[in-house]
């Protein structure tokens, strides 16, 4: 490979790429770090706690003194566990949090790369973090972290079915896996949005989105009450925390999804309005509320009763509306789930 | 060399390394990951090839289903590595033979007599709105179509036969029916009776 020239242009590609890639994970961080803040207000508010209120202008300042505390521990390495798969269990996880945000149109023009098959794409990366999971309880040489992994691995493949069917009801509607063209399907205002012709997938892709990033009510896989922290539990310091940080990439992730599949994206609700990428972030706001509502208000699910959802509900429920929507669709009726 | 022939050796030496270490890993997990890692390479191969729908379902199905299956397996069972060693030099002449032919036999089909340049050209590229899936759906269901729904026949008579296989209801399980828990009322599971009350109201503690 000496002889291969490495040119000013390209050079000059690999230094923009690389910028528009900073220019993507940092606001990424800065949003998971602003999450676990507004997670831990919003759930104090909803039960009637303050929350972190210490550390800068109320608590503004927390999330960075958290950050600064898990870089200064130490990483403990269990004497049993296997070193190399150890190390590499959280790097699995973060990866695929990060990769699949390289698709994801901001609006029409804001994309990092705006491939033909991007939907296909986010499923495929997204379906790779189990294993980061899986590797991580199982190196640990632990019965919880192992026990943790295992319900991990099994909830997130079920799960991961009906995400999938769920997405093909979107894809058939907008005819097509390019992300900026699906939101572009959407557009004429909040009427024409997916999410009504797709109403019951809609439901299932936020459940099943809930149940992929292992958040409660569907967080067997930590379940701090029975298996203290699951697959985690033998991890320390920033090892610990890169898996935080991934779960809060994927809850973002999730949401942002939501807002650009369902929600009519960078779409304005009212044609009277402009739109632009503000409606996107109060859309992957919104969704987020969700996600931390659900986890104040309701109890962990019973493992087997996480299992039926996903297999005896969700997945003949997707099944039976992809049916209608593809039947409809042959009907004078179909310009309704266009 | 072009930057797309640099990335192909590059894949695919990773390829032939990973697929090497599934059969030569000691440990079955590193195995699996192994192959994990062979798959994932292999669809960075296909995606080489223009074959963008190929190769974003080799790892939404392999690497994100069925190996994580397989690892699950692989991680609960208990497998002494010696046992399985045992009678190694006994069928290494057999595996030799097998493994031979099988070599034999792609080396007839996949040699440059067939697959040389001459005969194959190099694709076209495509532009870039050019969909893969579109044209494989387009394949699938209008010329394919009739071995498309025999494949999809056969697979589901296979999911249905591995589940009548398997299954079997187990006496001692205690097995709850979700609908009979939803179904049921408050009079059910409490009985609210009226007594009189034992202790003067203010004397004992106040409410809970």
């Amino acid at each position: 490979m000496g002889n291969m020239v490495m040119d000013w242009a390209a050079l000059q590609t690999v230094v923009w790429t690389l910028t528009k890639i900073m220019a993507l994970v940092v606001p990424l961080m800065l949003g998971v770090a602003y999450l676990t803040y507004a997670e831990r207000k919003i759930i104090g508010w909803m039960q009637v706690r303050i929350g972190p209120n210490r550390v800068g202008f109320q608590g503004l300042l927390q999330p960075i003194a958290d950050a600064v505390k898990l870089l200064m521990k130490e990483i403990i390495i269990p004497s049993g566990a296997n070193r190399g798969l150890f190390i590499l269990g959280p790097i699995l996880v973060i990866a695929p949090a990060l990769a699949a945000w390289a698709v994801i149109p901001f609006t029409d023009q804001l994309v990092l790369a705006n491939i033909n098959a991007g939907l296909l794409y986010v499923l495929a990366i997204t379906s790779m973090g189990v294993y980061g999971v899986i590797i991580a309880g199982w190196a640990s040489n632990s019965k919880y972290a192992f026990l943790g992994a295992m319900r991990s691995a099994a909830q997130i493949v079920s799960y991961e079915i009906a995400m999938g069917f769920a997405l093909v009801g979107v894809l058939m509607a907008s005819q097509s896996l390019n992300l900026i063209d699906i939101v572009q399907g959407q557009a004429g205002g909040a009427h024409q949005w997916y999410i009504w012709p797709l109403f019951p997938l809609f439901i299932v892709y936020l459940i099943a989105g809930v149940a992929e990033t292992n958040r409660a009510p569907f967080d067997v896989a930590e379940g701090e009450s029975e298996i203290v922290a699951g697959f985690h539990v033998e991890y320390s310091g920033m090892a610990f925390a890169v898996f935080f940080l991934a779960e809060y990439a994927n809850m973002i992730l999730v949401a942002t999804l939501a807002g650009l599949l369902f929600l009519g994206g960078w779409l304005s609700p009212v044609p009277f309005l402009p739109d632009g990428i503000v409606w996107l972030f109060f859309k992957i706001g919104f969704v987020l509320f969700l996600f931390l509502w659900f986890r104040a208000t309701f109890p962990r699910y019973r493992y087997d009763q996480i299992m039926r959802l996903g297999w005896k509900v969700f997945i003949p429920l997707t099944i039976v509306w992809i049916v209608v929507v593809g039947g409809m669709m042959q009907t004078p009726y179909g310009y309704l789930f266009h | 060399m072009t930057y797309t022939t640099a990335i192909f050796y590059f894949f695919a030496a990773i390829l032939v390394f990973a697929g090497l270490r599934v059969i030569t890993a000691r440990n079955p997990v590193h195995a699996a990951l192994f192959l994990v890692l062979a798959f994932f390479t292999a669809a960075g191969l296909w995606m080489l090839l223009e074959a963008e729908f190929l190769a974003i379902t080799l790892v939404l199905v392999y690497v994100g289903a069925v190996m994580v299956l397989f690892l699950f397996v692989v991680m609960m069972l208990d497998i002494n590595l010696d046992k399985l060693r045992e009678g190694f030099w006994d069928y290494l002449p057999l595996a030799g033979f097998v493994s031979v032919l099988l070599v034999i036999e792609m080396s007839l089909i996949l040699g440059s007599r067939h697959f040389g340049l001459d005969v194959m050209a190099t694709p076209e590229p495509h532009p870039a709105d050019y969909s893969n899936t579109k044209e494989l759906g387009r394949l699938l269901y209008t010329d394919y179509v009739y071995a498309f729904e025999l494949a999809a026949v056969i697979l589901l008579v296979a999911i249905v036969a591995a589940i009548a296989l398997t299954l079997r209801r187990r006496k001692d399980s205690k097995y709850i029916d979700p609908a009979e828990q939803v179904k049921v009322k408050r009079n059910d599971r409490l009985r609210i009776i009226k007594m009189k009350a034992t202790q003067k109201p203010g004397t004992g503690e106040g409410g809970a």
